[in-house]
């Protein structure tokens, strides 16, 4: 808003209202972004929030309802990703699209291979490319084959490549997701050398730090709206995150609080763990981590993307085997969970937060889905008699509510929130004493959403241990009688859910503006 | 009774959406041709209390191709395949003959019932096998039982030294040629395994259990379904119903040839799973669908020398037919054939889902 005194260069790109519609869900909402030449522009927003849509519109992938797109004062709409690359937008993706058994120069003229009477003139290629190559400072030989670097080498490829196109605006879609810390070192080396000659760069990522170390303006979305654009230097990540994340129902939460703050007051310590965990950890997803949960408890796993939550409910339901540590279910002999039959046996249970690749049997029917948990702790030579068969599905359609009221359907018919019911019916049916739930409420109405809040807050007060893990601070604040803080895949804090709101979590995560932030470590 | 022209309009709808609509209007037809062909190719008759007639030949020499296929089904449902089901085959057929014609008494019922039993006992071995290379070591299906498709023949003619194995065992051969009320016994162990693979499969919670491994393994191994077992137990399911068909297929002949037993069976029973609706990505199963399949196979090569047609186009001519059912039967070639019929335009269809 105040850059009008010293002229700047016209932006590359302008993204002016640009809407998109998905069936009945509004991806972008009005979504405006302006790219200047020669700045790393993050986006930045949670998942869902809208970012993949904004790249895909830009670059011809998805076509835009409303809206207009100007590249260079001109409008334009690309039909096609390919269009959108001649005119000189080119994106490079997490998963690196290249061809693993060509050699690298191959890779980087893939298409547009320099010929000599009618051959490929592989020593002109090689030539270019190293050429292309040196100009980032990278160093590659051109001749080697693609798939014999590694990850992080073959993404600096792809962005030669991409540049090599005369790009004038590169979209690098979570670049540094698998790279290590010198390797981002060397990909934010390179970025610079082309902001420096002029390339406008779109980047996005979940790590803060990588942003603020890299970035010099940043667009921020909330459920497909912008929130905010700001210069990196005017900007904390305090502020940041409460952007992402948004504090709309802040007053509701606070009242809904006090409520259990009453319940939550008998002292979880004289009591024995339902589980137990002493230095659970995996190498590359979580560090060891200790965690006790106890009988009519809800824990509340608070902490961005990629900071372990998931890691951690996986590896105490053993669907990721642990390198470290020990789990006690109930004081029974110490021993890890090595699958998740282990953990089913002792009465665990955890509801994925990929509910289509890990949840959903979309061709079978709701009812089967309802009962494979319990079908299968049972054994095939034991089938459910069809009497408690209906008995438990037509309890469960009523108590959660599920619509369409036919068990019969096929699973893939129901809507998110539904399937997200069911699969909840799937585990309550078999009756568990830990309940894991990885964002049960991710992508799903809000009708079904307070329903399923619900259920966990009655689920508790019954005797339930239950662990909570949600994007949304506000939703593990409301139901959460203890908190843990994870961030960067250890756990920096833990502690009864007492007058914490939430910007007192996101001082814990981004560790500003201190004062209240006393870590309370956990491992040894 | 008059019916509203609407409603008999909805039920041939409804039977032209059903799954096995194409598949026996296929079969229909080709009985069709035969009795055009052969005007008494529908009879059957009753002789020295044995029914004889085409239709009894097609279900009693398609006696083998429906066992394999039976134990291909439950395997393609869990996204596996097996091509060891020839071999396997071949092996069971030389076990149990190569066992008759060593014993000194070959000729004796109790010799047969010792052979068929350890036939069927290195088939459980051979099935073990299988099932560890698959859910064990992790060895996508297609290549680990190449290995024994491969390997097994060889293992039949180490069993038989290379030779062809003549028996001369009467309760050994009533496998294939005996009778059990009027009824040829191949096709009554064929149908009966059918009828009681049916039974267990839909009445115990195996079916369920081993669709959902086939829709989506992780999701059953998260759930705590026993991945490992019931993959196991469909491979060692095929080589037994492999084995089956083997011994059948060994004592029609009376002997066996390790070379040529069960060759390419492996394919007609795909063929027919394939056919019968059985989705090859795994998942939903039909053995009604298999059994349909199974029995246009066999009454296709049946078809083939009764209308003339030179034993030189018999492949062919298969493949033209499974083409055709095989087309009919995509939800593409369907959905061109419902829009020539509707003729209605559609709009495009965004089908990206928001992430």
């Amino acid at each position: 808003m105040s850059q009008a005194e010293v002229k700047p260069p016209g932006p590359v790109v302008e993204m002016l209202d640009v809407s998109i519609t998905f069936g009945a869900v509004r991806a972008l909402d009005e979504v405006s972004l302006r790219l200047l030449p020669g700045e790393v522009h993050a986006l930045m927003g949670e998942n869902g929030a809208g970012k993949s849509t904004l790249i895909k519109a830009l670059t011809g992938v998805y076509t835009i309802d409303s809206g207009r797109v100007v590249i260079d004062g001109v409008e334009t709409q690309f039909a096609t990703p390919a269009a959108a690359q001649h005119a000189g937008i080119s994106t490079v993706y997490q998963e690196v699209n290249l061809v693993p058994n060509l050699t690298v120069a191959e890779n980087m003229l893939l298409g547009r291979e320099p010929r000599r009477l009618g051959r490929i003139d592989r020593r002109e290629m090689n030539r270019r490319a190293a050429a292309s190559l040196q100009a980032l400072g990278i160093d590659v030989d051109p001749a080697s084959e693609l798939g014999s670097h590694p990850i992080a080498v073959q993404q600096l490829v792809a962005i030669a490549r991409a540049v090599d196109t005369d790009a004038r605006v590169l979209i690098l879609d979570e670049p540094t997701s698998s790279l290590d810390a010198d390797e981002v070192a060397r990909l934010f080396e390179v970025m610079r050398r082309l902001r420096d000659h002029g390339t406008a760069i779109v980047f996005v990522s979940h790590f803060l730090d990588q942003v603020f170390e890299i970035s010099d303006r940043m667009t921020i979305l909330r459920n497909g709206r912008v929130v905010g654009e700001r210069l990196v230097e005017e900007t904390t990540q305090l502020e940041l995150v409460q952007l992402m994340i948004g504090r709309d129902l802040q007053v509701l939460e606070r009242l809904d609080h006090a409520a259990h703050e009453a319940t939550e007051e008998t002292s979880a310590e004289q009591r024995l763990p339902v589980l137990s965990a002493v230095g659970l950890g995996r190498k590359g997803s979580l560090e060891a981590t200790d965690l006790n949960l106890y009988a009519g408890e809800v824990v509340g796993i608070a902490g961005l993307l990629g900071s372990g939550r998931t890691e951690l409910a996986r590896l105490l339901f053993g669907a990721d085997a642990p390198d470290t540590g020990d789990l006690t279910v109930k004081g029974s002999s110490r021993r890890r969970l090595r699958s998740p039959r282990h953990a089913i046996d002792r009465k665990l249970a955890f509801c994925s937060e990929d509910r289509k690749a890990e949840g959903v049997f979309g061709e079978l029917s709701v009812a089967d889905n309802m009962l494979l948990g319990l079908q299968a702790s049972r054994g095939w030579l034991r089938p459910i008699p069809a009497i408690t068969r209906s008995t438990l599905v037509s309890e469960f359609m009523t108590a959660l509510d599920i619509r369409p009221a036919d068990p019969s359907l096929p699973m893939r018919s129901l809507s998110g929130g539904n399937q997200q019911k069911v699969l909840l019916a799937r585990w309550l049916i078999t009756e568990p004493d830990v309940l894991l739930l990885d964002e049960p409420t991710r992508g799903i109405d809000i009708g079904a959403k307070t329903q399923i809040q619900q259920l966990v807050a009655d689920l508790a007060e019954k005797g339930m241990s239950v662990v909570f893990i949600s994007a949304e601070l506000e939703e593990v604040l409301r139901l959460s009688h203890r908190l843990v803080v994870l961030k960067d895949r250890r756990k920096i804090a833990e502690r009864p859910n007492r007058g914490i709101d939430v910007n007192d979590v996101l001082e814990i995560i981004t560790g500003e503006p201190g004062g209240l932030v006393e870590k309370e470590w956990a491992d040894a | 009774m008059p019916e509203s022209p609407g409603t008999v309009k909805a039920l041939g709808a409804r039977a032209l959406a059903h799954r096995l609509f194409w598949p026996l209007a296929a079969l229909g037809a080709l009985l069709v041709v035969n009795l055009i062909a052969t005007p008494t190719f529908f009879n059957v008759r009753i002789q020295d209390g044995h029914l004889f007639g085409s239709l009894v030949d097609i279900v009693r020499n398609g006696a083998p191709v429906l066992l394999v296929a039976i134990g291909m089904t439950l395997v393609i449902a869990t996204r596996g395949i097996d091509l060891s089901v020839g071999a396997v085959a071949a092996i069971a057929g030389a076990v149990a003959c190569v066992y008759i014609v060593k014993s000194p008494a070959d000729g004796a019922a109790g010799t047969a019932v010792v052979a068929v039993t350890m036939a069927l006992a290195v088939c459980v071995a051979l099935g073990l096998w299988n099932g560890f290379l698959v859910s064990v070591v992790g060895i996508q299906p297609i290549i680990a039982t190449l290995v024994l498709m491969v390997a097994g023949r060889g293992i039949a003619m180490l069993v038989t030294g290379g030779q062809i194995t003549t028996v001369n065992n009467d309760t050994f051969a009533a496998l294939a040629s005996g009778h059990l009320l009027t009824l040829p016994v191949a096709a009554l162990i064929a149908l009966g395994v059918f009828a009681a693979t049916q039974i267990v499969v839909r009445r115990t919670a195996l079916g369920l259990l081993i669709e959902s491994v086939g829709i989506n393994p992780e999701a059953s191994r998260l759930a705590g379904v026993r991945s490992r077992t019931i993959i196991w137990t469909v491979y060692v399911f095929a080589a037994l119903c492999a084995g089956t068909a083997g011994l059948i297929v060994a004592a029609n002949t009376h002997s066996v040839n390790a070379n040529s037993l069960g060759l390419w069976i492996e394919l007609d029973a795909i063929l027919a799973v394939v056919i019968g609706g059985t989705s090859l990505a795994g998942g939903r199963f039909s053995l009604t669908g298999t059994l349909v399949g199974a029995m246009l196979i066999a009454t296709l090569t049946r078809t083939i020398p009764n209308i003339g047609i030179p034993a030189e186009a018999n492949y062919l001519f298969k493949a033209l037919v499974v083409v055709i059912v095989c087309l009919l039967q995509s939800p593409k070639a369907r959905a061109v054939l419902q829009r020539r019929r509707d003729r209605t335009p559609t709009g495009p269809s965004r089908e990206e889902a928001v992430v």
